[in-house]
């Protein structure tokens, strides 16, 4: 035993330096393979790999696409591409980085940020990457550098595009802008690391963001030693983004916005309430589309957001507001549509309308209020104390469903995001909201438009526009492709689908717009001043102001009592929805004019010239549109360089 | 046992120092040197950021080789288990918190540093197997139940590493333990057994593969079906090799590598770099100096009187030689593109202190090479 240990250390020895030598033979082996390798590589091929080293190092380029024109229903441009100059630098060739950008700093202004950008993108991206120094350059800006270009190591002028909004301001809440990419937004597509990527960030651009977006290109080329291109082996230009037809008459909604301006904040959307198609969507003020492209400054920014007259929002869409008088043709159709009132149903108008111990005063609460009206004179004086009446016959729960059938309470399904919903109270929403139960004396204020209730004026157009066209129309802004295909007859009506009837009986419809054409055509109608007296362009609508502060006991003892001796803010909203020509209705208008106090004096008006504009240009949508409006790019920008390239 | 000549001796710390293979070191250091030249070149002629920073982990590295020397090869021996265990917890660690690189998590953030835990695993793994092997007589070895253990320990931090997921780490892990059950005896029906049915694994493994690393090994059986997408690797590090010709392009003057189209041209691929401006002179040159240290290590070994001694320094200089071979057949195109280093030139601080550790265990095995350690791990004397 005692020996064991020494004799098996000695076996196992001698198994392991056999082993050793085996395996050393192995590893001569695999080196001696390594160097037959590189023998191979380094010799025998040398010549073949010297060739492709010198000359045919292959780069693979992403190409981005061209972004989809965004057009009017005539092909008009609102949104296009244009060409823009931009100067950029090169690490590896420009030597001494910091002079170079002062040498660009004298040729054109270069702000301390953006030289800061430049130095951190230098960090972060191969030295060969050409590195962005300032975009949009003018052409005298290009001038001068292309001149200095000698001096400048490093430095090159490139030709990019850009997004561009032709109409500025004036369209931007259809359009909406695009804007860079931010970090949370990359899906890992290569594509959206380019440069001069932008996406969509708002309305249309956002909306239908992949379809206008289109898909890569890529270019192969080939690059020389020192990093120059040699030639291009392989092009695929990629697919460029589609182009989407809107509903919008760009005319229309120019004349709008332009109308809109006598407003401190206004908003106005015109219906074709055939098709559902959005001619006209306007909101004021707005802002520069053409502002975002480029990322926008803080300043801008923050004084975009601090406006009182929030230009950021689609007030269209986004603007909430109690509808006031214009809900009393919902209330009407509710009462009709239940059977429990026919258009003769008749209530007297003391001044004001007695529930309980509680009176609710009608507007015209001196003078011994309207005396007896029919449904016709109700909806003409715009009579509180008869939709009071009405409201507390059918109950809050048949005035919310009919308002939710005619598209109020939730978004309409616009296509485009960011619709608000508005709210329409019931018993159960009241319930469930304040853990309250509903009472009688909560439905006085919901005849009227007032109280739990609120909605878009997309909302209130819709709701018109279901009315008289006695379907569930949804509106839109986009036109299906293909409407501004060559030789294609144009047809006006496209984008109209075959909607389910909303299943009213025709002569309650025709009840309700007798009334609102009463409202607007009749002596003594609360819009008879702002008709419209042009033959077979009349229009008809329904007023409305929506309260936004009680002027309180204190105010009236010190001495205010009319609304316009309040501030702005705290003045009531004026709305107006309308409807022409009043024979046979095609357009359904809606109004708001913020703090504008009253309906039929701020925003009627505002709807009579939308409208008459509007059915002078009807014409126009019926004829094929003219191809030298889609030939023309549309005005160019104010910084718009000259055809010829450097 | 009273012959002196075996009796075992342990030398005092003159004896150690005197002892101390400085050839060895200095062959390691002119390897090192290459690399921070190479690093020079490829930031383009700077010492930032690579190889100021080499340097600083070389002198590090070196210190620590030489503490690591001095310390008596028993306590080496004690110590396995608990550096093999450390390994295993900050793999566990990593692949709870680690950072993830390139697709994988394999890096775990020590205050400033951050540590590849796969690399400690590696040296681990030797030091248990030569450990294990140490009690294990040829009779024993010859024995497949004798396996099973040796096994297991290779099983747990493999299945950790291809967790990550570290094909690469993970294949050295296997090919060293296979290399160490070679040395120790095992039969070669065994290996013969093992091969077939690791061939019948594979399409399983394939499945359990991630897509970048199913892409490699197509990409590797037809590199220039896909000449810019995956296949860009091998594809651009043949021309940049080939280029070179027999004599290089020169110092700081590699196109390939300087125009940016030899990617990872700091880590992985740095031979490719090197040969490309020394040209096959100089990759053979390199391969020479990596062969005389293989041969240093492999004349320590068997120049070692306990068997935990010889194993290690064996097994150590092994696991070096596949660093070399495998990275440097990956970038001539013969095996797919795995992510193993170059030791000693690659960029990478844990891997060059893992390294060099390693070899401080290796000359520690020289200047205990004739202590006695008997099966049971104990000192004869």
């Amino acid at each position: 035993m005692k020996t064991r240990p020494l004799a098996q250390d000695k076996s196992r020895f001698k198994t392991l330096t056999r082993r050793t030598m085996m395996l050393g033979g192995l590893q001569a082996g695999m080196v001696g393979t390594l160097a037959a390798r590189m023998y191979y590589l380094q010799v025998l091929q040398a010549d073949k790999y010297k060739v492709l080293a010198e000359e045919n190092r292959i780069n693979l380029r992403l190409l981005a696409p061209q972004r989809g024109r965004i057009l009017d229903r005539f092909g008009v441009p609102l949104a296009i591409n244009q060409q823009s100059y931009r100067v950029v630098i090169v690490a590896e060739q420009a030597g001494d980085i910091d002079s170079t950008l002062n040498a660009i700093g004298t040729l054109i202004p270069l702000g301390e940020n953006e030289r800061h950008r430049v130095l951190r993108e230098m960090k972060r991206k191969h030295s060969f990457v050409p590195i962005m120094v300032r975009e949009n350059l003018s052409w005298e800006e290009v001038a001068r550098i292309e001149v200095n270009i000698p001096e400048l190591p490093g430095v090159q002028i490139e030709v990019g595009r850009n997004r561009y909004y032709p109409f500025a301001d004036r369209i931007t809440d259809v359009t909406g802008y695009v804007a860079p990419v931010s970090e949370k937004e990359l899906t890992g597509d290569p594509l959206m690391e380019l440069p001069d990527f932008r996406i969509g960030k708002a309305g249309i651009e956002r909306a239908q963001d992949l379809e206008l977006r289109g898909t890569a290109g890529t270019s192969q080329i080939e690059v020389n030693a020192f990093g120059r291109v040699v030639r291009e082996i392989n092009r695929d230009e990629g697919q460029p983004g589609a182009e989407i037809a809107t509903t919008i008459d760009m005319a229309l909604q120019d004349f709008t916005m332009r109308r809109l301006r006598s407003e401190e904040s206004a908003t106005c959307v015109v219906i074709d309430v055939v098709t559902g198609e959005i001619l006209t969507m306007a909101s004021s003020p707005s802002y520069d589309a053409n502002s975002f492209t480029q990322g926008l400054t803080n300043t801008v920014w923050n004084a975009l957001n601090a406006d009182p007259h929030v230009p950021l929002n689609n007030k269209a869409i986004q603007g909430v507001y109690p509808p006031g008088s214009t809900f009393k043709p919902v209330v009407a159709m509710a009462a009709l549509d239940a059977g429990l009132i026919t258009p003769d149903f008749r209530a007297t108008c003391p001044g004001h309308f007695t529930l309980g111990n509680h009176d609710y005063y009608c507007w015209k609460n001196k003078g011994g209020g309207h005396g007896t009206l029919d449904l016709h004179g109700g909806l003409k004086n715009s009579c509180d104390v008869y939709f009071y009446e009405v409201a507390m016959k059918i109950g809050v729960d048949r005035v919310a469903a009919m308002a939710s059938r005619l598209g109020m309470g939730a978004p309409t399904g616009l296509d485009i995001p960011n619709e608000r919903p508005g709210n329409i109270p019931t018993k159960a929403w009241k319930l469930a909201k304040y853990g309250i139960k509903w009472v009688d004396g909560d439905t006085p204020s919901i005849a009227i438009g007032q109280g739990y209730i609120a909605s878009t004026p997309l909302q209130l157009a819709t709701m018109l526009m279901r009315i008289i066209s006695n379907r569930k129309i949804v509106p839109h802004l986009v036109r299906p492709a293909g409407i501004m295909e060559p030789g294609k007859p144009f047809d006006p009506d496209l984008g109209a689908k075959d909607y389910p009837s909303m299943g009213f009986n025709p002569q309650h419809i025709a009840a309700v717009l007798s009334g609102m054409n009463a409202v607007t055509n009749e002596p003594g109608g609360t819009a008879y001043g702002a008709r419209i007296s042009e033959a077979g362009f009349e229009m008809g609508g329904k007023s409305g102001s929506a309260q936004v502060k009680q002027i309180t006991a204190a105010e009236r003892a010190a001495g205010v009592k009319k609304q316009d001796q309040q501030p702005w803010k705290d003045r009531d909203h004026a709305l107006f929805i309308a409807f022409a020509p009043v024979g046979n209705p095609r357009y359904a208008c809606a109004v708001v004019v913020e703090h504008g106090i009253g309906g039929s004096k701020a925003a009627a008006p505002i709807a009579r010239d939308v409208l008459r504009e509007c059915q002078r240009r009807d014409p126009s949508r019926r004829v094929p549109p003219d191809p030298m409006i889609v030939a023309d790019a549309g005005p160019s920008g104010p910084a718009a360089p000259p055809e010829k390239t450097p | 046992m009273s012959i002196g000549a075996d009796r075992g001796h342990t030398p005092d710390l003159a004896e150690k120092l005197r002892s101390i293979n400085w050839g060895l070191i200095f062959l390691l250091s002119i390897i090192a040197g290459i690399g921070f030249m190479v690093l020079y070149s490829a930031a383009n002629g700077s010492f930032d950021p690579w190889a100021s920073k080499s340097m600083i982990r070389y002198g590090l590295s070196l210190a620590l080789l030489l503490g690591v020397a001095l310390v008596d090869i028993r306590f080496w021996l004690k110590a396995a288990y608990p550096i093999y265990l450390f390994g295993l917890v900050l793999l566990v660690l990593v692949d709870l918190h680690g950072r993830t690189g390139l697709g994988a998590q394999r890096w775990i953030e020590v205050g400033p540093l951050s540590l590849q835990p796969s690399e400690l695993a590696k040296i681990g793994l030797v030091m248990v197997l030569a450990h294990y092997f140490n009690g294990r007589t040829v009779e024993e070895v010859g024995r497949p139940q004798h396996l099973i253990y040796p096994l297991l320990l290779l099983a747990i931090p493999a299945a950790l590493v291809m967790k990550q997921p570290d094909l690469g780490t993970a294949m050295m892990l296997v090919l060293s333990t296979g290399g160490i059950f070679f040395l120790a005896g095992v039969r070669l029906w065994k290996f013969a057994i093992a091969i077939a049915a690791g061939a019948g694994l594979v399409p399983i493994a394939f499945g359990f593969m991630r897509d970048y690393q199913k892409k490699r090994i197509l990409t590797f059986l037809n590199p220039e079906n896909d000449s810019l997408g995956a296949g860009y690797h091998i594809t651009q590090s043949k021309i940049a090799l080939g280029s070179g010709g027999m004599w290089g392009k020169g110092y700081l003057e590699g196109t390939q590598s300087h125009l940016n189209f030899l990617p990872e041209k700091h880590t992985d691929f740095i031979f490719t770099m090197f040969a490309e401006e020394f040209g096959m002179a100089g990759g053979c040159v390199l391969l020479g100096l990596y062969a005389l240290v293989v041969a240093y290590g492999v004349a320590i070994g068997l120049r070692c009187r306990n068997h935990f001694g010889r194993m290690l320094a064996l097994g150590v200089t092994l696991n070096f030689f596949l660093y070399v071979f495998i990275n440097t057949a990956m970038v001539m195109g013969l095996i797919p593109v795995v992510g193993v280093p170059l030791p000693l030139i690659s960029y990478g601080g844990t891997a060059m202190l893992t390294l060099m550790f390693g070899f401080g265990l290796v000359i520690s095995v020289y200047i205990h090479r004739d202590v006695r350690i008997n099966r049971r791990g104990e000192s004869e004397s």
